[in-house]
């Protein structure tokens, strides 16, 4: 398999709104099950464990046209929602036999009930994430909380969800996870040889393959990668941040990759790098899971930072380790978390002298000239800057 | 010869001057904190958990209060530009561009005296996703320590004991341990159980008024007028003794209002005469308050019930401070604020307004600022709509923004959905007839 076999296959996965990879997965076996997950996050290990396909929602893209899901929203509410709605009401989530909401803003969490209200057959959960990070308090509210999940998925699925099939689950979520870290860490050695426009279809395609045969994808891409002779460019080297619920449109990542950028580092389906390391085996199940979640993972806006000392440190430490040259930030228009957060940050990288520039989108968002333009600009900048 | 348009005094019933002098009273507590050797807190309506600030002395801040008090005394449009100028993007909550747009113009409350910058951020973070951001951005410009408390969704539509307990958790071993530290008193429960004895008496008479609306004609304008009624209770005088005294005075006038017939008062004067029975869900428009009101008052329309008036505690369904589980009742209450509700119950919850209130209809406030509240109340509008039977009407506009508050479309839809309520009557009233 060409890395080109490999980018064709992820992006037709991502092409495909119908989710025929789910209905696939499903018809091979009779009697499976699939839950879909809305960002940020939530602990796929349980939904794995009980036999079923975890399976990432991230709206429609630029590809659906939005017409019921419009009738559910204001102008002013981002454009996820109205999107997801509609692949929810013109059928193409009935492959899903119930829905996670997990805790990441207000929006979300209101389409949890909305949910409940229009899918009344479907299982709905919000699934609540802690903001207080101490093991007996916060830990122990999110072991409630998973724990909950595990009852209802067994009551779901029929059958015990045992520690045992809680650990398999987490060895294969440990795999898959170091593959994106490896995933992650080669673009940003050779990101021209990795661009990202290619590097997201590959982690997207996590949102509907199972992960033993989305780590096995990877790995094809990096080996095949790594074949390909591709020019190095005198791009100037971002991170690309605040993308981490309603997603750009791919044009707009390859339009900021043509205006000479490489995004060496980014923030969006953070699900599949958000927890930092491994997640011990030795350990009770839910407990190693709870203690990666509240010791391990990113930093993100819709998580707490205790301390003012903790803001943008992960940021900083990521323009550090992938030596960025610049930050770029990309929000989803209407997207709280991401356009309240983003003063502070670029205040403490003004701090650090760390260029940036910021812009909005939406998940269908057409016209590029303008991103293409600013994102050129900054990248000059950064050249011109960095040369003075 | 130019002519200068004189409006009108504005008149007010005698429980809303003593409302507007308790808040004043703490615009100035406040603004003397520092010389009284006081320390400031800062925390958020929805959640508040003033019982036990007042255990440690801190004058109490509420940010939306300010914000909104600023919105009122048309002083807000500048300050949201001024945090737009700074960086904050035009799309985000007004009610905290207002916020740090009145901290960029230096340390002036809405009253004109000083406010002080607060010495601890309760960051009670219930129903609104914005509070946590809020007071990130604070402390991130005014390096002021905060405390988080996260209080868990009822995204099943219930509070199970795991959810309590970690409130109280986190009550007990962070929330707790950093007001002492910071204000050098030491908690007395006792003092606690004090506080929440006197909150739950002006709770019972607090929903002692605002079911008066139940009567025909209805005494009190459950939206606008409900503002001023929630005013002490859902921000520094939740288990004042002043408080409590307020609402038996409030509910005493109230329920002589309701046995000599007559409807609520307005600003521009008594009610003139109940045609419309309206329940409305979101917040109000502070920057034209008034003007907003007068709409109402104009078509004769009167709202029974409202949810807004629910945003800094439900107590209509029984809920009261129970001082014998202080902990575990501040718990409760935080957890059953109207938007840490899930949407079938708001819409439940709505709907029993509907009938028991006697409604007409439904309307929705649908604020740009505020997703919490506005996030799907389209679904709402049509749920209620179905189970009830009766029209639900939708208008635009924003809690502080006075970009975002256009009178003359808000009138038209207004006038447009009365005229929907009356042909509706007329033709029930026809079919009864035959």
């Amino acid at each position: 398999m060409s890395v080109h076999d490999v980018v064709q296959r992820c992006q037709a996965l991502f092409d495909d709104l119908e989710f025929n990879a789910v209905k696939h997965w499903k018809a091979a076996q009779p009697g499976r099950k699939a839950i879909g997950y809305m960002p940020i996050y939530v602990p796929r290990e349980i939904i794995h464990a009980a036999g079923m396909l975890p399976v990432g929602i991230f709206g429609g893209g630029d590809q659906l046209e939005v017409i019921q899901g419009d009738a559910y929203y204001q102008s002013y509410i981002c454009r996820i929602p109205r999107s997801t709605v509609e692949l929810g009401l013109t059928g193409k989530l009935d492959c899903l036999d119930g829905m996670l909401f997990p805790s990441i803003c207000d929006v979300i969490r209101n389409l949890s009930g909305m949910w409940q209200i229009m899918f009344k057959d479907k299982y709905v959960k919000y699934f609540d994430l802690p903001q207080n990070y101490d093991d007996s308090t916060g830990g122990a509210f999110y072991r409630h909380e998973m724990q909950t999940l595990r009852n209802d998925l067994e009551r779901i699925a029929g059958a015990k969800i045992t520690d045992a099939d809680l650990k398999r689950s987490i060895a294969v979520y440990n795999e898959n996870r170091k593959a994106v870290r490896e995933l992650y860490g080669y673009r940003a050695q050779r990101p021209w040889q990795a661009p990202t426009s290619e590097v997201y279809l590959v982690l997207r395609a996590g949102c509907v393959l199972p992960p033993e045969e989305h780590t096995a994808l990877i790995r094809d891409y990096l080996r095949e990668a790594e074949q390909q002779k591709r020019p190095q460019r005198d791009n100037a080297r971002v991170i690309l941040t605040g993308s981490f619920c309603e997603q750009p449109p791919l044009g707009l990542i390859k339009s900021i990759e043509m205006a000479g950028c490489y995004v060496v580092d980014d923030d969006f389906q953070l699900i599949h790098s958000w927890l930092l390391d491994d997640v011990p085996l030795e350990q009770e199940p839910l407990e190693a899971l709870s203690a990666a979640f509240l010791h391990r993972s990113v930093s993100t806006s819709s998580k707490y930072d205790e301390k003012k000392a903790d803001k943008g440190q992960f940021l900083l430490r990521q323009v550090k380790t992938r030596g960025a040259e610049g930050v770029i930030f990309a929000a989803p228009s209407f997207c709280d978390p991401a356009l309240l957060e983003r003063p502070m940050l670029q205040e403490i990288l003004a701090k650090h002298k760390i260029p940036y520039t910021a812009f909005k989108y939406a998940e269908n968002t057409g016209q590029m000239a303008p991103i293409r333009e600013q994102a050129g600009t900054f990248a000059d900048s950064i050249k011109l800057w960095s040369a003075a | 010869m130019s002519t200068v348009a004189v409006k009108k005094p504005v008149v007010k019933e005698d429980a809303m001057w003593l409302q507007k002098e308790l808040i004043n009273r703490n615009y100035h507590e406040l603004a003397t904190a520092r010389q009284e050797g006081k320390k400031v807190s800062a925390t958020f309506v929805p959640g508040n958990l003033n019982e036990l600030l007042m255990c440690f002395d801190f004058a109490r801040s509420l940010p939306e209060t300010n914000a909104l008090q600023n919105a009122m005394r048309k002083k807000s449009g500048k300050m949201v530009l001024d945090a737009e100028r700074d960086g904050h993007s035009e799309d985000v909550c007004t009610y905290v561009k207002a916020d740090l747009g009145m901290m960029l113009g230096g340390e002036t409350g809405p009253t004109g005296e000083p406010l002080p910058k607060p010495d601890v951020l309760l960051l009670s973070y219930t129903g609104c996703f914005t509070f946590m951001k809020w007071f990130e951005l604070i402390r991130q410009k005014y390096d002021c320590e905060t405390t988080m408390l996260h209080v868990p969704y009822q995204g099943d539509g219930r509070i199970n004991p795991a959810m309590r307990d970690y409130v109280v958790k986190q009550l007990k071993e962070k929330v707790i341990p950093t007001l002492e530290r910071i204000s050098g008193v030491r908690f007395d429960i006792d003092r606690l159980r004090g506080y929440m004895k006197e909150s739950a008496k002006a709770e019972e008479d607090l929903v002692g008024v605002l079911q008066t609306a139940k009567n025909r004609p209805s005494p009190i304008d459950g939206y606008f007028g409900a503002v001023y009624y929630i005013g002490p209770i859902f921000t520094a005088f939740r288990g004042v003794p002043e408080a409590t005294r307020y609402y038996e005075v409030l509910r005493k006038e109230v329920e002589e209002r309701m046995r000599a017939g007559k409807g609520p008062v307005t600003p521009e004067g008594d009610h003139p005469g109940e045609k419309y029975r309206l329940v409305v869900e979101g917040p109000p428009n502070w920057t034209s308050f008034r003007d907003f009101w007068k709409m109402f008052y104009d078509e004769g329309a009167v709202v029974v019930a409202s949810t807004y008036s629910k945003v800094g505690g439900v107590y209509d369904f029984g809920f009261r401070h129970d001082p014998s589980r202080p902990l575990e009742s501040l718990a409760e209450y935080c957890l059953g604020c109207y938007t840490n509700l899930n949407f079938p119950q708001r819409i439940e919850m709505i709907c029993r307004y509907m009938d028991e209130y006697q409604a007409d209809g439904l309307l929705i406030n649908s604020i740009k600022s505020c997703n919490s509240f506005s996030a799907g109340q389209l679904l709402i509008l049509r749920e209620v709509e179905k189970r009830t039977g009766k029209p639900a009407a939708f208008i635009e506009s924003d809690l502080v923004d006075p970009r975002y508050f256009s009178a003359a479309n808000i009138k038209n839809r207004l006038e447009s959905y009365f005229q929907m309520i009356k042909q509706k009557r007329t033709s029930n009233e026809m079919l009864h007839r035959h």
